[in-house]
């Protein structure tokens, strides 16, 4: 645990700096998609917890963030609604206003999503493969549906004015939150029993592993950080609507984690950044050529043949490290004669 | 000698099919005991209904004095009866280590929060479980391969590693469905003097469900055989291997 707070300051330490030299040098724009990269980061990593570790095909992950966001804007943001009963416009003052409002807002809004994992998780999880995805398709399409016809919160017109709290700082700083707790939970009792679920689910709970519960804990999980995620989005983008939390997203981010390999945290950080920025280096290359809309054409075309030649995704289940690289140099092969007599 | 294991009546039915009918076995504690029969016997089945996979339409199981029928394959597992699978079900993409890890996974009171903030709990639990997984793997010889992804394994070492990640729940009765299959003379001799080491040493009770009558005959003090889901005869070896009904059995079908 010192280790861990160690860690945990050096690279707060670091994300600082780098948001002062972000924020110092370099264009907003380019500021901009990285924040927008962080985010999908911490998307990415937390479902890669429910989908990749613990096998469990999760397409909800829009629906925690929508939940996420619109929590975290209720303790953040002036609302203004119409009052029937008085007949003119309301506005409620923000309950944490502030800079440092902003991250007990967000927590509000991951222990928000946190719950409605564990609601959702509970009755569903016992669902297998496609069913579980349709079923989660289906909560995220409800959580949707219900902002929507929520006038308080904007309805379908969506809430605007939320302040622009989430600066490089405050992403980032979830995101080594978020990639560390993951890694360590990868690599816990706990990471190896939802591997093994996923890997022979009966076998797991002959060995004593209750699958159920783990999977529940598996799902609360990444609702949790989803949540986060959408509460940092919605204070990045300043506006939220129910659009932005369509079913979209859900695949957006699951096409990240299969782009980088289910399984792999360091394929799922890859995926993020590389299906948040490319779609941004291909704009340039777009208006360079004079060719709009070829962009969509290039993203698609990488996807499908990726999926034609490495369906496993570009890490596998593997981990980017040093051993990896390691192993491509020859010589160093661990010696293995088989079972042969 | 004091019943560790005791069924009565114990009958599944898959739709018009009884696949085991009527089946009592009384498990003494620290015994080899066998179960054998022509394929399709009904062998698996009831290991199923031992280990909360399969439901039993009717009878009971006693495990120490608990009731076992109606509990889950996790319930089960805590109460101490641990299992291999006649088609090897290992946690490929994990390594051998692992593999028998999580067989220590069931005693640990670790939770979610241990893990995150790697508290104490978690280097303690962590520690334990790596020493009975490497203790268990260098009792069945895989000690070598500990670093190694279980799919890496030849066959013969898979059925190993998996009675390894089932002795690691700590079990009083292991459950061995075929532990011998497809593997060659020297490796079967190999294993049968294993599996009286977990009796002899480990002092577990061993239920082996088996094919290889050298096998069978050899380390098992009695047998019990199963013919289209019913009990034909119970005895020692010798009486088995004479047994008419059992001759019958096994030519018949041939
Ligand atoms: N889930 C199930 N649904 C339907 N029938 C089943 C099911 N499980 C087993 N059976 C049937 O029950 C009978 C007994 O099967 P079981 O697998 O127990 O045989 P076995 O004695 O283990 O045979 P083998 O030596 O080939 O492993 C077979 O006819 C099988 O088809
Ligand atoms: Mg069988």
């Amino acid at each position: 645990m010192g280790r861990m707070i160690s860690i945990l300051v050096v690279a707060l330490a670091v994300v600082f700096g780098v948001n002062w030299f972000l924020d110092s040098f370099i264009d907003t724009y380019v500021v901009r998609v990285v924040n927008l990269c962080g985010i999908s980061i911490i998307l990415a990593v937390s479902l890669n917890v429910i989908n990749g570790l613990c096998g469990q095909f999760s397409l909800g992950h829009a629906g925690f963030m929508a939940i996420g966001a619109y929590v975290s804007a209720y303790f953040t943001t002036t609302l203004r609604y119409f009052d029937e009963a008085q007949a003119k416009y309301v506005s409620v003052e923000p309950l944490l206003g502030g800079q440092w409002g902003f991250v007990p807002a967000l927590i509000a809004g991951g222990l928000a999503a946190a719950v409605a994992g564990a609601v959702v998780g509970i009755p569903t999880l016992r669902l297998k493969g496609d069913y579980l995805a349709i079923a989660t398709l289906g909560f995220g399409e409800i959580v949707t549906i219900m902002i929507t016809n929520f006038e308080k919160i904007g309805g379908a017109n969506g809430l605007p004015g939320l302040p622009a709290y989430s600066s490089t700082f405050w992403i980032y700083a979830f995101v080594v939150v978020v990639v560390m707790f993951s890694w360590y939970l990868q690599r816990s009792t706990f990471g190896r029993a939802l591997i093994a679920i996923r890997e022979n689910e009966l076998a797991a709970e002959v060995m004593g592993i209750p699958a159920s519960r783990m999977k529940v804990m598996a799902f609360i999980y990444g609702a949790f950080f989803a949540g986060i995620a959408g509460g940092l989005l919605g204070h990045l983008l300043q506006t939220i609507s129910p659009a932005t939390f369509n079913f979209m997203k859900s695949i957006e981010v699951v096409v990240m984690l299969v782009l980088g390999g289910l399984g792999s945290m360091t394929g799922a950080i890859v995926g993020a950044i590389v299906l948040t920025a490319l779609p941004e280096a291909l704009r340039d290359v777009e208006s360079g050529i004079g060719l709009p809309g070829v962009r969509m054409v290039v993203y698609s075309l990488v996807l499908i043949l990726l999926m034609i030649f490495r369906p496993q995704g570009v890490f596998g289940q593997k981990e980017l490290s040093l051993k990896l690289l390691g192993r491509l140099i020859p010589g160093r092969r661990a010696k293995d004669s088989g079972g042969e007599e | 000698m004091s019943t560790l294991l005791a069924t009565e009546n114990l009958t599944i039915r898959f739709g018009g099919l009884t696949a085991v009918d009527g089946f009592c076995l009384k498990l003494h504690e620290g015994e080899l005991f066998g179960l054998i029969g022509p394929n399709g016997a009904g062998k698996t089945t009831v290991f199923n209904m031992l280990t909360g996979v399969y439901l039993p339409s009717d009878g009971t199981v006693h495990c120490d004095g608990c009731l076992v029928n109606g509990m889950n394959p996790v319930q089960v597992a805590r109460l101490g009866v641990s299992r291999t699978f006649q088609n090897i079900r290992l946690f490929d993409e994990l390594s051998v280590l692992e593999n028998a890890m999580t067989g220590a996974h069931q005693h640990s009171r670790i939770n979610l929060f241990d893990s995150l903030f790697r508290t104490p709990r978690h280097y303690r639990e962590e520690k334990r479980q790596r020493d009975i997984a490497y203790r268990l793997l260098e009792f069945m010889g895989l000690e070598d391969r500990a670093g190694l992804a279980a799919k890496q394994l030849p066959y013969g070492h898979r059925r190993k590693l998996e009675i390894a990640r089932a002795l690691a729940t700590e079990p009083k009765l292991i459950c061995l469905d075929e532990p011998a299959a497809g593997m060659n003379t020297g490796e079967k001799a190999e294993l049968s003097a294993l599996i009286r080491k977990i009796r002899d040493e480990l002092k577990i009770t061993v239920l082996l469900i088996e094919h290889d009558m050298k096998l069978v005959m050899g380390i098992c003090e009695r047998i019990q055989v199963l013919d289209y889901g019913k009990t034909i005869a119970l005895g020692t070896p010798k009486e088995i291997q004479n047994d008419p009904k059992v001759i019958e059995a096994y030519l018949g079908g041939e």
